[in-house]
């Protein structure tokens, strides 16, 4: 994966695989180190199981016999010096936290956290997404919920709501995200 | 700075076509985008924003734009199916942002699949 912003749709991905209903995804910039986390309350699995699938050769899928996402993901946390954990409960869900370093020569960048997060939420429209952005003493939160609420019945996936939503993320986390790499 | 008032702005504007929508579900277009590490990997991501943009930008207000796991053909990544109601299915392969807003063009909005792109036309070329 190029960026961060990429991991991360990946790992979403995994909680939607799951059958989760409800998706957090937190980013906490602190001084040098970004946080990042994302919790589901999809099907999860055993700890052990959790455990084993930081190891590439190890997927829940049955058309082949390697799986990547997290073992990549892993890595690319690892290698700018933070770290990378999963935890997870059969039938409760998984959560995965993580850290980067981010003045680490091989940290990888950023990437477009706002492309990912607002094509998650539009291609998701069943699935609510609760999202923290924050810095010191700025933050930004969007929710599928507090979206909804405004639509009213018209879905997420409509054209016209994800550009404006794309936008919307883009424009609102400019001086959270802005000024690092991406 | 884009606020939450646009998007209540939006909601009316949309909010006639969407009623229409609502009484023919078959009408609705549905692009779905592989989205699994492989796919996303080979630049799915990019490849949903310009599919979602261009759809945007022509107005069209009955295509879902969706995301899908991995299929297998991981090669062919990005991919994404087209399905048009009462049509066949149409797999596109290595997909790239201006292949996403051709295909909106030629095949959403003027009905001519891009057969170019197609994942038949590809395995043809062998």
């Amino acid at each position: 994966m190029k960026d961060l912003s990429l991991h991360i749709a990946d790992l979403c991905q995994n909680s939607i695989a799951a059958k989760a209903k409800n998706i957090r995804l937190k980013l906490d910039l602190k001084q040098d180190t970004l946080f990042f986390s994302l919790k589901d309350d999809g099907k999860g699995m055993p700890q052990d199981k959790a455990q084993a699938a930081l190891s590439p050769f190890v997927t829940s899928r049955t058309t082949r016999k390697v799986g990547l996402g997290i073992p990549l993901a892993k890595q690319s946390a690892e290698q700018s010096g933070g770290m990378f954990k999963i935890n997870s409960r059969e039938n409760e869900g998984t959560e995965i936290s993580a850290s980067y370093i981010l003045s680490n020569i091989d940290c990888i960048p950023l990437g477009d956290i706002a492309g990912t997060v607002s094509s998650l939420m539009s291609a998701n429209d069943n699935i609510f997404f609760w999202v923290d952005i924050s810095k010191d003493d700025k933050q930004f939160s969007v929710s599928t919920e507090q979206l909804k609420e405004i639509l009213d019945g018209i879905p997420l996936y409509e054209p016209q709501v994800a550009l404006w939503l794309n936008k919307y993320i883009e424009e609102n986390t400019l001086d959270i995200l802005g000024g690092y790499i991406t | 700075m884009k606020t939450l008032e646009e998007l209540r702005a939006i909601r009316e504007n949309t909010l006639k076509n969407i009623n229409v929508r609502k009484d023919d579900k078959s009408a609705i277009i549905r692009i779905v985008v592989g989205m699994a590490t492989c796919g996303i990997a080979a630049g799915a991501r990019p490849v949903m924003q310009a599919f979602i943009e261009e759809a945007a930008l022509r107005g069209l207000n009955h295509v879902q734009i969706t995301q899908t796991g991995c299929i297998g053909l991981c090669r062919y990544e990005p991919m994404a199916d087209v399905f048009i109601p009462g049509q066949e299915k149409v797999t596109y392969i290595n997909l790239t942002p201006e292949k996403a807003k051709r295909i909106v063009l030629e095949h959403i909005v003027n009905g001519n699949p891009v057969i170019e792109y197609a994942i038949g036309s590809a395995e043809n070329n062998k």
